[in-house]
This record gives structure tokens, sequence and C-alpha cells, in this order.
């Protein structure tokens, strides 16, 4: 070690210290900034990453269109590996970010929207964690800049167990079956378990909730708790590998796969096809359509895989999670063109985005419009309910492509939306957040 | 020329015992003290607060934590994440369950807590060293995260299991929950770490800090010159875990403001164990050196990626994770006793310039 090398140091981090100075922007035009944080590497990146495409190609359809009302939307990716403190730091950086700062944060991990909801009331920017994320969100007098709809964990856990009393034969004969909750042990996998108590509760069902801890490679333990317990039903939340490793386990322990029905995170092709034939006749939840029969698929792969601007394969377009990102920048889209009917065509701010996603109507016809007629439920958001209950159906994995085998299942809203309320309200007492009145004063 | 202690002549024991015997050394961290606490403040946006300073901050205090235990009395621990949660869950306990309690004695006294299981913890240290004793600490990594996921009580049974720090004032301004002011959070974060490396570059020049270092250097020879290893040894796995402790606190409070067991696994063990080996073993500069280089490193490269060069956010990761393991490399291979080696070695380079030889 010499002076020379000293030297040769110092200038090193002088460069460095230059880094941190973010490069300039040229704003040319009107843009609005959608950011995206996703994981394409870290141990969730089979899950994150064609949602991610679906993201980036939808915006790629509308831009290529003209944007939203000849708004473009510029959408700035930042890799967060699915870890909550790189989110936060995603975050920071990007709120602020375009000309009037960013329009909406969907933070697809459930411990980020954790982190976020709190800051969105001081930064004034939305969160859409679209079917994750705190579920009490879905009370909007509260949660005002959290919206969590279509459903809900809760909402889906209520129609699963209406769902199983529909195959048993009626709710009635739900008394005395065995259901199992195999749960990825963090916040998200939790979030089903007090519907699911209070529902046992109800229904007489024997509720058994089985934690696999992160990332949920090893199961054999969890499994072998099944095999002794011989469920009549298993439930699953999990995410990522560990799907594929429960559904490899359950086969193993020659579980009918048509009793095991993953949530809406556990039922993807990256789950079921590196289980093999094992997986056939497994089930999920979903709030979308999977494969890609729709228009706006076809007008994906013409107008922005065709132009050498897809952002993933070819043969990914239509896959469920793709599909999910797809589904959920629709919703962000029409949100910002509902917001646009009140406050103008121009870019907007996160608390004019807001408006829009309050004020969302999705209807059936618009979705048609779209080219996605029948992918999803009409939806109408209000101040009280940013989550509508929306309902669920039940597809089953047949070896090669997910198909429907149940109609829309409505969830007990009676059941879940007084939770929601007590959750909302014990919230606003811990943080002393100010109950909105909802008359359009607030 | 500038850096010459010649002439600073010392003429009472008070001065002789001076922490920074050297006038342009206390002239320097004087300057660097009102840089942090004055002009930082002033100047810093809430990105850099935020996302940048506040976590660089929290991650010194752990690896000064660690340092103290792993540089100064020689036992490697890979508990450092599971001593942090237990100073997070303790101070989110006290919080909410005494909300009068003053924020900075909640700060200190999860530390008390944290520091009973780290005594508790390191009693395996007095048969078991080296790299058997990392794998008992492992243990405590394992077993405090699978019970602040297991039992309700710690997250005072909310449904999700994560822990939100309730928004606390200090002399009238909120201090910590997201309506706090991000510089207001960062001034915590700064005295707390400034207090703390203050009492421990003390601690180690004192008796205990000497007998620490014996014990690091060769247990037998300690012990028959009189040192208690077993008091040693627990003292510092104590302190240690207190400081960790603190800085877990300080990462539910001031940096993340909602955290899940997640937060703490084994791989924030494993980052600022790495921070304390490239910062320096042994150093309390050094500690505060490899957390800079740990945190704003990876952030720095990923902005220049893709700040500067245009490039996709998810290659500039793969980039990254290359880039950094890289320059660890060669952090390690050039000056294999961390950062601040190389800081000394300026200095002493300094004092003979520019007339080296």
């Amino acid at each position: 070690m010499n002076l020379r090398k000293l030297t040769l140091m110092g200038a090193t981090s002088a460069v460095f210290a230059a880094l941190f100075s973010t490069a300039p922007v040229v704003a040319a035009e009107d843009y609005m900034v959608l950011p995206s944080l996703v994981y394409r590497t870290g141990a969730y990146a089979p899950n994150g990453v064609p949602f991610a495409n679906g993201v980036s190609d939808y915006i790629a359809l509308v831009n290529a269109r003209g944007g939203v009302n000849g708004i473009k939307i510029k959408l700035i990716e930042c890799e967060t590996g699915y870890k909550t403190d790189v989110g936060v730091e995603c975050y920071e950086k990007l709120k602020k970010e375009g000309p009037v700062g960013a329009a909406v944060f969907n933070p697809l991990s459930t411990g980020i929207t954790y982190q976020l909801i709190e800051k969105t009331w001081v930064d004034k920017v939305p969160v859409h964690s679209m079917g994750y994320g705190r579920t009490a969100a879905a009370d909007g007098r509260v949660f005002k800049w959290t919206f969590n709809f279509p459903t809900s964990y809760w909402s889906q856990a209520s129609a699963v167990i209406k769902y199983i009393g529909g195959q048993e034969g009626g709710m009635a004969k739900l008394k005395g079956k065995k259901i199992v909750h195999v749960h990825h042990n963090s916040p998200y996998g939790k979030e089903a378990n007090p519907t699911l108590k209070i529902l046992a509760e109800k229904y007489g069902f024997k509720l058994t909730l089985l934690p696999v801890d992160h990332p949920g490679q090893e199961q054999k333990a969890t499994w072998l708790q099944v095999r002794r317990l011989r469920p009549d039903w298993v439930f699953m939340s999990g995410w990522g590998v560990m799907n594929q490793v429960a559904i490899k386990e359950a086969a193993a322990i020659n579980y009918p796969m048509d009793k095991f029905i993953g949530n809406w995170w556990s039922s993807t092709e990256s789950d079921v096809v590196p289980a093999g034939g094992a997986a056939t006749g497994y089930k999920g939840t979903a709030f979308h359509g999977a494969g890609d029969s729709w228009p706006a698929h076809a007008a994906i792969k013409k107008e922005v895989h065709d132009k050498g601007k897809g952002a993933g394969p070819r043969e990914g377009i239509g896959e469920v999670l793709y599909n999910r990102g797809v589904i959920n920048m629709v919703y962000t889209t029409e949100a910002m063109r509902t917001a646009m009917g009140k406050f103008g065509t121009k870019a907007l701010s996160g608390a004019e985005v807001r408006w829009g996603l309050e004020n969302l109507n999705l209807t059936a016809a618009r979705l048609k419009e779209l080219g996605l007629g029948g992918f999803a439920n009409p939806i109408k958001i209000s101040c009280q309910d940013h989550e509508t209950n929306g309902p669920v159906r039940i597809q089953q994995w047949d070896g090669k492509k997910w198909v429907f085998v149940s109609e829309w299942i409505v969830p007990m809203a009676d059941v879940v939306r007084p939770q929601i309320e007590m959750a909302a309200a014990n919230y606003a007492k811990e943080k002393k957040i100010a109950v909105r009145k909802c008359d359009g004063s607030d | 020329m500038l850096y010459r202690e010649a002439g600073q002549f010392k003429t009472n024991y008070s001065a002789d015992q001076a922490i920074f015997p050297i006038l342009q050394d206390r002239i320097f961290l004087a300057v660097v003290l009102i840089f942090a606490f004055v002009v930082v403040p002033l100047i810093a946006n809430d990105y850099w607060l935020q996302a940048i300073l506040i976590p660089f901050l929290v991650y010194a205090l752990a690896a000064l934590g660690l340092n103290i235990l792993t540089g100064y009395a020689g036992q490697i621990s890979l508990g450092t994440g599971g001593f942090m949660a237990v100073g997070a869950y303790a101070s989110y306990k006290l919080a909410t369950s005494f909300p009068e309690m003053n924020i900075i004695v909640v700060l200190l006294t999860s530390g008390l807590f944290s520091a009973a299981v780290g005594i508790f913890f390191g009693i395996p240290s007095l048969r078991i060293k080296g790299f058997y004793l990392a794998v008992a600490t492992l243990a405590a990594q394992f077993f405090l995260i699978w019970l602040f996921n297991k039992v309700g009580w710690f997250y005072n049974y909310n449904p999700s299991g994560t822990i939100d720090a309730p928004p606390r004032e200090l002399f009238g301004i909120l201090i910590t929950g997201a309506a706090a002011k991000p510089w207001v959070k960062y001034l915590a974060a700064l005295s707390m770490l400034t207090v703390f490396g203050l009492v421990t570059k003390n601690l180690v020049r004192s008796a205990v800090g000497r007998s620490w270092m014996a014990i690091r250097d060769m247990d037998i020879a300690a012990e028959i010159i009189g040192i208690n290893p077993l008091g040693t040894k627990l003292l510092a796995f104590a302190i240690s875990s207190f400081v960790c402790g603190v800085a877990g606190a300080e990462m539910l409070f001031l940096h993340l403001g909602s955290v899940e067991t997640l937060a703490f696994d084994i791989n924030l063990s494993f980052l600022v164990l790495f921070m304390i080996i490239i910062g320096g073993l042994g150093s309390v500069m050094g500690s505060v050196v490899g957390a800079a280089f740990m945190v704003l490193m990876p952030i720095g490269l990923t902005n220049f990626l893709v700040g500067w060069l245009g490039m996709q956010a998810t290659s500039a990761k793969h980039l990254e994770f290359m880039v950094f393991g890289g320059l660890i490399i060669f952090f390690l291979i050039v000056e294999p006793n961390g950062l601040a080696r190389l800081w000394q070695i300026a200095k002493e380079k300094l004092r003979l310039w520019p007339f080296p030889h």
C-alpha cells in the first residue's frame, strides 16, 4: 500500500460520490411517471418476472396507442428483489420523479405495502395493493391512500370456504370437516387466518394452521402432519418456490389434488409446471382469466411484441401472473382516465390519481372496449369501500392450462366486512387517524 | 506538514489520556460532526435522509455493536439479526404497553433486554470457540426469529404479525412514525451513533477493553495474567447485544417504521458481519466505514447504472451483484485489515508528507 494506491482510491471514492446525483431528465412533453416495483431477481423472481412483463407490455400498448387520453406514461422499473428495505428505497427515490411526482405505487409485496401505507399519508401518493397487502385497507374511511380492490385475502378465504361448502353439498355439511391452511409464515401468509378462524367457528369445521417458513423449500414436516390429520380439504397461501414444493409433497403423500386449493398467488404456471404431472387436478382461486384468447392479448402481440418492444418471451403472454400484471394496469390506466374526467387531460399528480381510483367505475362494456370482455369482473370503487368484496373463481390445472371450474363466487361480505371495519377502526385509534365522513368533503 | 504532532506537548495527565491526543484529529472530528449535525440536515433531501443516511446510521450502530464482540473480544457471532430483533420487539412492546414512556428510555431499555438475551446465548462461548461458537450463535438467530413469529404476544396478536412504530414525541417534536420529519429521525440516529461511538472508543481503551483484547489475542495467556474469562466474555456479549438491540429498535422506530421477522433474518447477521470485516475488525471507525461501504455502494451502483447509463433495472441489479462482489474481494486482497487500516496508513503517510524519506 503506497501513496499512489491511496490516491487512486481517493479518486475512486470521489467518482463514487458523484454517482449519487441523479442524471438530469429532459422533459420534452407532459408525461406521467408510473413506478413499477419489480423483482426479476431473488428467490421470488419466477413469480415476479411474468407480472412485471404484463405490466410493461400493457403500458407499452397504451403508449403505442397514444397514452391515456394522449398523455404518455413513463414506466420506471425499480428492482426490489422482494426485500422490504429495498422497496422503501425505491419508493423514496421515485415518489417525486417526473413533472408531478409518481402517479400510484403497486408494491407487489405485502411487506413493502405495510411499509408504504403510513408514508402515503405524508407524501400524498396512493398505493394500490391489488389483492394483497393489509386487508383492513379496504375501509377507505380510514385508509384514504390505500386501495386493495378487486378483492382481498379475507374475501378470498370466505369464497373458498363457500366453494368447499358447495362441493360438500351445502354449508351445513361443513360441520366436523377438517380443513388445513398451509401458509407462508409471513404477514402475507397469515392474512387469511383470522377469517378462517371465524368461519371455522361459524360452520363448525376443524381448522388447522400449518405455517411454512420462508422460502419453503423444506416442507416434509408440514406434509407429515397433513398426512396424519387426513384433512378433507387443504387451502394454501404460498408464494414462490413454496408452492411447487407443496404440490410435490402433497402428491408424495397421495393427497387428492382436487381437494387442494391454492390462493391466487399459489395458482400460477410457475407453481404447477415444475411439479409436472403431479399437479394435474390442483385447484386455485383467481379474479381474472388465464390464457391469451382476448383481443387485448392479440393487440399486445401485434402492437408491442411485433414492434420489438415486448418485455418478455412471446410465449409468456397469457400466463396467470402476466395477466395479473395486465389487469393491474387496466385498473391503473382506467383510474387515470377517470381522474382526467375531473381534473382535465394533463399529467396527474398522486392525489388526483387517488381520486380516480376512488371513483373508478369499470363496467363490463368498458372492459369489452379494452379487448378484455369477461376477463375480469366489472368493479365500482367508493370512498367507503376500497376493496368491493369482489367475486372469486376457482380454476383447475388440467396438466396443460388453467380452466375455470366454478362460476364467480361472491365472498361472504356479511362476515368479512365487519372484520375489516373493526380492524380499520383499531388501526385508526392506534395511529390517531381521523375517520373520513365520505360525504365528498374529505 | 499538515498532520504532525511535533510541538504539541502534553503538560498534564488528562491531556495525555485524551481520546484524540493529536490536535488535527480533534479538528477533523469536530468538522465531521458539525458537517453531519448541521450541514447535512440543511442540504440533504428526503430521499438522501430516508433511504440512504438513516439506514447507514442504523447499520453503523449495529456494526459497532458486533465489532465490540467480534473485533475487540474475538468472539465470532452470527446472531446479530436475532439480537436486533430482540431490541425491535422489546421496544415495540414497551412503547405500546407504556405509551407515556420517553422514546429514548424505550430505546435504551430495549437494549437491556437484548443484553440479557445476549448474555444467555453467550454462555456457550466459555466452552466453544471460533467457528463452533459461530454455529452456537446461529442457533440464537434462528430461535429468536422463530419465537417472535410464533408467539402472538410479541406482536400484540396483530393478525399479520408485523409490528409498527407508534408515533412518539421528544421535546415536543415528533420523532417516530411516518409523519415525523426525516431530518429529525436522522438527527436522532446520528446522536445515538455519536454517543455510542464515543462510549465504545472510551471503553476499549479502559481496563475492560484491554481485557477483551487480551482474551481475543490469547485466552489462555489472558487467564494466566488474571483475567476472568467468564466475566469478560459475558460482558462483551452483554454490551455488544445492548448496542445491537438499540440498533434493532432504531431499525423499527427510525428506519423502517414497520417490520416483520423477515427483516431480521440470517442475511442481516451476515451483512453486519461483512460490514465489520470490510470496515476493519477492532476499530470504531471501521464499523462506520464498513456500514457506509455496504449500504452506499449497492445503491450508488444502481443509481449510476440506471440513472446515468440508462440500463434496465434488472440487468443493473445483476451487474451490481457482480461488481459489488468483485469490490469486496478487491478490498480484502488489497487491504485484508479493512478500510479503517487504509485510513491509518493514510495518516502515517501524511505525517511524513511531503518529505517521505
